[in-house]
């Protein structure tokens, strides 16, 4: 009798979800839409704002490709994902693409088969503590209550450093970002420790900032990229390539306002390239000669994006630490557009 | 349905599987097991399919490899290099745990609620109907959440207990501390200790029997073996000779005389909790994540076993309570003779059923980090080794085993006190 | 004649009774201080009802209805002169996100669509939950509003629900043709695989060359938008609603005297109410996909609807099959000595009567399952619970608790105790007419 519910639903929604083969990109183009896993929510990265948008460091690559791909840095649809779904929801084909700040593990791209296309944020787990315990090294922290957020490399990381240094602690496993922060001021927890960019952007939002301090150790290296699946090796160059294209626009000066001006054609061949008024590398993508300046233009070069949603001028103030380009003594280094 | 006669000899057509009443029964079994065969043959193949495209046959030698991440709370010994069964094995304990712990607590709870709702009492009766409605009709993960916020929120962190004019102090002598990070509370401590017995040698399944334990649950056995036979013993002499002797201090004698004995021969104290560099140190610590898990689900469980109580003794004729005060019986008296034990009847199938709500809702631990199963087997090691299959079959394995026993034990209890009928 | 009398001839005037027996000092002595105890329990709960108002009033009375942040709600407070952490309320959050908190992320131009789904829901349950004051022809538009009501939530063409009505329809035909041709048995089994295929071979192309011809529909919402309060209703509701026939049928199969068919529904049925509800919402986010067809992909909400519904049916039936044994013996044998088939009694005389039975027990299921869709933000699904975890990470919002839980609690509270008052209504009116 009523049993037809499901069906309907089944019939509708089949129209929308189309199967998963073995090319992503013409399932993304028939679709018109992008599906990228995001994370629940994390101050900076990806967060829906009051009208449901959703903002962040990790949106803008979705946007970025979704621009490239689809023309259109709307064309995205965000689907929260847990740090425990995140995986399954990659590789059943439910998202596209993952940016949810997801460090490259050799397990993650080997085993769990899974393809990180690039680097866009360079971190490391780090200690966060308030200023009046006294603490100026991690080292001291010998019997500590630990807040950590769960379903992450962070508990096997602060589980090894704290072995390794031969010091008891206390764990206190917490899913989210929002819950770790609440038992950290109130004093549940001596530290808390996440990513570095997460504990800066966590304190960006206390009260009284200045009374907490990272400590200077960086127990890990948490290369964060976004990743697609296992064996598609199209699909994988255009997302690779977009956030590329993002970071060698910062290195070649190219940005949102001068964008349409030298897209018209420069003295730079690699700029001429990159923006397709030279040379045929979106032909070779699969993608119209456009791509990389819709990519550009949906959010901005890389530097553009860090300074709007995570830049010193924003609430969470990360400096570019690591992450400014290699010209700058950072790491980010895209390979040529040739 | 059977036919009661037979027409003899008659020679079996094949359309009398549909048509013969006899024979249907049996055809529609066979549909049915042969349907529900390919269902899971399909299912079955489907699977093996999508695994080897995903390059992950199944196999549960992920098991033995160490797990590499802690535990806060730990009934037996781990660390980061046990294996992952050893961590689900120490989920498993948490989760019963906090089982038996919410169970005690909800039906204490659950009983002097329900009474209380049945109260003369104007403000005490309305005030349990909203504690009722209130924890009815809101979802359990919000009153965990919840709970562990304001436990969080409202208690004063270790800090506080520190300094010359510290904030909060220890209670009851200096011997509990009630934290932000959980309450610690005196441990009890053996000097003349007997040792553990240690099970399964190695294995991930090992286990520490406790001596002294067992030493003081024999002696209390004994003692309490004792004292019911004095008992039976002065029924008899009261049957035989209508005065009862006076037991009462022999009875307590035979168990506090030899357990005094016992804790003194073991070098029996309290260890107390300390302030001490970040933490308190010493003493038991009931973290927050067990407190706020507890008490939720306790307080949850017991609004509906509330319910049911209540509708136990309403349900019991009010020709009972009549006849028993005609008796002489006084009110007290009343309620734990002859309503309660009629009542009983009525209430445990659904505190089975709530039993059973409440051991299954313990999964929820995920919410505030505690560490049952759910966080361990299906929490980080099903996330770091991406077992999926194999970590939720074993999952629900686990739960489904909890659910029978638990069941298995309360029906069994049901029919020791059902009503034999004649 | 002396005046002397011994008997009274005229009644003394009735004395009022003594002021501490009636009136407010009366009522107050048999209800509240009846006996030191009980006097020492209304003191103690009027001191407990003072100091929880007194804590919570002050908070809620603040005025930060408009604050567009956290730190302007603490600037308002601190302006007022108070100061501290529990201050007052941050109200600005509820103001900003409530719409957010009920609909999720659906299109705010569409929002008329779910309304009007939940107010025609009202409307088709409405000829059996008030049967007496309702006109029974009603049950017409019950009957089609299971089609409806998703094509009104996901919207798209209205050619999907059609087709998926024309399959029972066509299996009714092919059963009816069947059961006069042949037998009973035949055409069930003949209905369901006739349905079956219609559904899963020849519908495709039935709506497509239906849209074309006449493209007739609304605009499709995908899944994916669905959030807040709404996500947990339409997820307690297709639950409910599928779990219905799947229960029935699980329920007859439990109390049938086929023994395989028995023990295969009592093992499905044991199972699902052995396992904790997180476990089945776990194999629907990991593995679900891998047990269908390699391929097949289809949204998380989806997966999530099918193992909930998967579900509430072994409650189900386990309330309907107390509904059946309910029924008095003589109804089936009564049944029986009319000549009715199996199918035949069940669906004119059993049925009827068992499911009547049920209501208290299947509203107060949808109640339990309503409550338990908040398990679905842990994996990651945008109920108001997991919503209010996505607002926390909005830098304006960030360390924001009580205001949220508080709202999110009310709504609950509020939608499970109507329903709760609703179903022990019922239970009174049907513990009347029926023994």
């Amino acid at each position: 009798m009523k049993k037809s519910v499901i069906l309907g639903a089944a019939t509708i929604a089949g129209l929308a979800a189309g199967a998963a083969a073995a090319g992503t990109m013409d399932d993304v183009k028939a679709r018109g839409k992008l599906n990228c896993g995001v994370t629940t929510g994390l101050v900076g990265f990806a967060a829906p704002d009051a009208n449901g948008e959703w903002q962040g460091f990790d949106v803008a690559v979705c946007r970025a490709v979704a621009a490239a791909v689809l023309g259109d840095a709307n064309a995205v649809e965000f689907v929260p994902t847990t740090g425990k779904t995140r995986f399954t929801a990659l590789a059943s084909g439910e998202v596209d693409m993952l940016a949810r700040n997801t460090t490259w593990t050799f397990s993650r791209d080997v085993d769990l088969k899974f393809e990180f296309v690039g680097i866009n944020y360079y971190d490391g787990q780090g200690f966060m503590v308030p200023k009046s315990l006294g603490v100026s090294s991690a080292k001291e922290l010998d019997g500590a209550t630990v807040c950590i957020q769960t379903g992450t490399t962070t508990e096997l990381n602060l589980a090894d450093f704290f072995r390794s240094n031969n010091i008891s602690y206390e764990p206190v496993p917490i899913e989210t970002n929002a819950e770790a922060q609440q038992q950290y001021l109130a004093g549940a927890c001596d530290v808390y420790t996440t990513d570095a960019s997460g504990l800066a952007a966590t304190r960006a939002t206390f009260e009284n900032p200045n009374d907490h301090v990272l400590l200077p150790e960086i127990i890990s290296k948490e290369p964060l990229g976004p990743l697609v699946r296992h064996g598609d090796n199209e699909w994988g160059d255009v997302v690779r390539w977009t956030l590329n294209a993002l970071i060698s626009a910062e290195e070649l000066g190219i940005t949102s306002a001068n964008i349409d001006e030298m897209a018209q054609g420069t003295e730079n061949p690699e700029i001429n390239r990159l923006l397709g008024s030279e040379g045929t590398l979106g032909e070779m993508l699969g993608l119209d000669a456009q791509w990389a300046l819709r990519a550009i233009k949906a959010g901005g070069n890389y530097g553009e994006v860090f300074a709007k949603n995570i830049g010193e001028d924003t609430p969470i103030g990360l400096a570019r630490g690591l992450n400014a380009q290699w010209t700058d003594g950072g790491l980010l280094y895209s390979p040529p557009f040739r | 349905m059977t036919t009661l006669t037979d027409p003899p000899k008659e020679q079996f057509r094949l359309s009398m599987l549909l048509y013969d009443t006899r024979y249907r029964s049996a055809t529609i079994q066979v549909i049915a097991l042969i349907g529900f065969m390919l269902l899971a043959a399909w299912i079955i193949s489907n699977t093996m399919q999508n695994l080897a495209a995903l390059g992950k046959p199944v196999e549960f030698g992920f098991f033995a490899e160490p797990a590499s991440y802690d535990i806060n709370q730990r009934l037996i010994d781990y660390t980061s290099r046990d294996t992952h069964l050893r961590a689900a094995f120490v989920g498993l304990l948490n989760t019963l745990v906090v089982a038996v712990l919410g169970c005690v607590t909800a039906t204490i709870l659950g009983v002097v609620i329900g009474v209380a709702r049945l109260s003369h009492n104007w403000i005490v009766a309305r005030i349990m109907t909203v504690y009722v409605e209130m924890f009815r009709n809101v979802p359990v993960l919000l009153w965990i959440v919840f709970i562990m916020a304001i436990l969080i929120e409202t208690l004063p962190a270790p800090r506080a207990f520190r300094g010359e004019n510290p904030e909060a102090s220890m209670m009851l002598g200096d011997t509990v501390a009630i934290t932000n990070r959980g309450v610690y509370i005196p441990e009890p401590l053996f000097s003349n200790t007997l040792g553990d017995i240690h099970l399964f040698g190695d294995s991930s399944l090992r286990f520490n029997v406790s001596l002294d334990l067992m030493a003081i649950l024999v002696v209390l056995g004994i003692g309490i073996w004792v004292s019911r036979w004095i008992k039976r013993r002065a029924d008899r002499i009261q049957e035989q000779t209508g005065d009862r002797p006076v037991t009462w201090w022999q009875r307590t004698a035979v168990i506090v005389v030899p357990m005094a004995i016992l804790l003194y021969l073991l070098g029996f104290h309290l260890g107390y909790p300390e302030l001490k560099g970040f933490n308190f140190k010493g003493g038991t610590h009931l973290r927050n994540s067990l407190i706020a898990l507890w008490l939720a689900l306790s307080l949850y469980t017991a609004a509906f076993i509330a319910e049911i109580v209540r509708a136990g003794i309403l349900a019991i004729p009010k020709g009972q309570t009549e006849a028993a005060a005609a008796l002489g019986l006084r009110p007290r008296r009343i309620m734990r003779l002859v309503i309660l034990p009629q009542a009983l009847r009525v209430i445990i199938p659904p505190l089975i059923s709530n039993y059973l709500n409440l051991t299954k809702n313990s999964s929820l631990a995920i919410a505030v980090g505690y560490m049952d199963i759910t966080g361990t087997l299906g929490g980080i090691t099903m996330n770091q080794t991406g077992r999926e299959l194999e970590c939720v079959l074993l999952l629900m394995l686990v739960y489904l085993s909890i659910s029978l026993l638990i069941s298995a034990i309360m029906n069994w209890y049901n029919e020791s006190v059902k009503l034999k009928e004649r | 004649m002396s005046d002397i009398g011994f008997v009274r001839t005229e009644m003394l005037p009735e004395q009022a009774p003594p002021a501490s027996e009636v009136g407010i000092i009366g009522w107050m002595r048999h209800n509240l201080f009846d006996g030191w105890f009980n006097s020492a329990l209304t003191l103690l709960s009027v001191y407990f009802v003072y100091k929880v108002l007194a804590a919570l009033v002050p908070w809620i009375l603040s005025p930060t209805w408009d604050a567009g942040s956290l730190a302007e709600c603490r600037e308002i407070l601190a302006g007022l002169g108070r100061e501290g952490h529990y201050a007052g309320a941050c109200w600005g959050v509820i103001n900003e996100r409530w719409i957010q908190l009920i609909f999720g992320f659906y299109p705010a131009e569409l929002y008329w669509r779910p309304i009007a789904a939940f107010i025609l829901l009202g409307v088709a349950l409405a000829p059996v939950l008030f049967s007496d004051k309702v006109p029974a022809k009603l049950l017409v538009f019950s009957a089609l509003y299971p089609f409806i009501f998703p094509w009104l939530l996901w919207g798209g063409t209205i050619w999907g629900p059609i087709s998926a009505l024309l399959g029972f329809v066509i299996g009714w035909l092919v059963y009816s043709a069947v059961d006069k041709a042949m037998s009973n048995l035949v055409g069930i089994i003949a209905g369901t695989l006739a349905a079956v295929i219609w559904w899963l071979v020849l519908s495709g192309y039935f709506v497509g060359a239906m849209d074309t011809i006449a493209a007739i529909g609304i605009e499709p919402v995908e899944s994916r938008k669905f959030g807040g309060f709404m996500l947990s209703i339409t997820i307690g509701v297709v639950a409910i609603a599928c779990s219905l026939p799947l229960g029935i049928v699980l329920a007859l199969g439990r109390q049938s005297d086929l023994m395989i068919v028995k023990y295969l529904c009592v093992g499905f049925i044991e199972f699902i109410r052995g396992v904790p509800l997180i476990t089945l919402l776990f194999v629907a986010s990991t593995l679900l996909n891998i047990f269908l067809p390699p391929g097949t992909d289809f949204d998380i909400i989806l997966r999530v609807l099918i193992m909930v519904t998967l579900f509430a049916s072994a409650y189900m039936a386990e309330v309907i099959r107390g509904g059946l044994a309910a029924l008095p013996r003589g109804q089936y044998e009564g049944a029986d000595s009319l000549g009715l088939n199996y199918w035949q009694s069940q669906r004119l005389i059993i049925m009827p009567q068992a499911l009547k039975i049920s209501i208290p027990g299947i509203v107060s299921t949808f109640i339990g399952v309503f409550k338990d869709t908040t398990l679905v933000s842990i994996i990651g699904l945008l109920d108001p619970l997991g919503l209010s975890n996505a607002i926390r990470a909005d830098a304006n919002w960030n360390g924001i608790v009580w205001e949220l839980y508080g709202f999110i609690a009310l709504l609950f509270f509020a939608f499970c105790f109507g329903m709760s008052r609703y179903s022990m209504y019922l239970e009174r009116k049907l513990h009347t007419g029926h023994r």
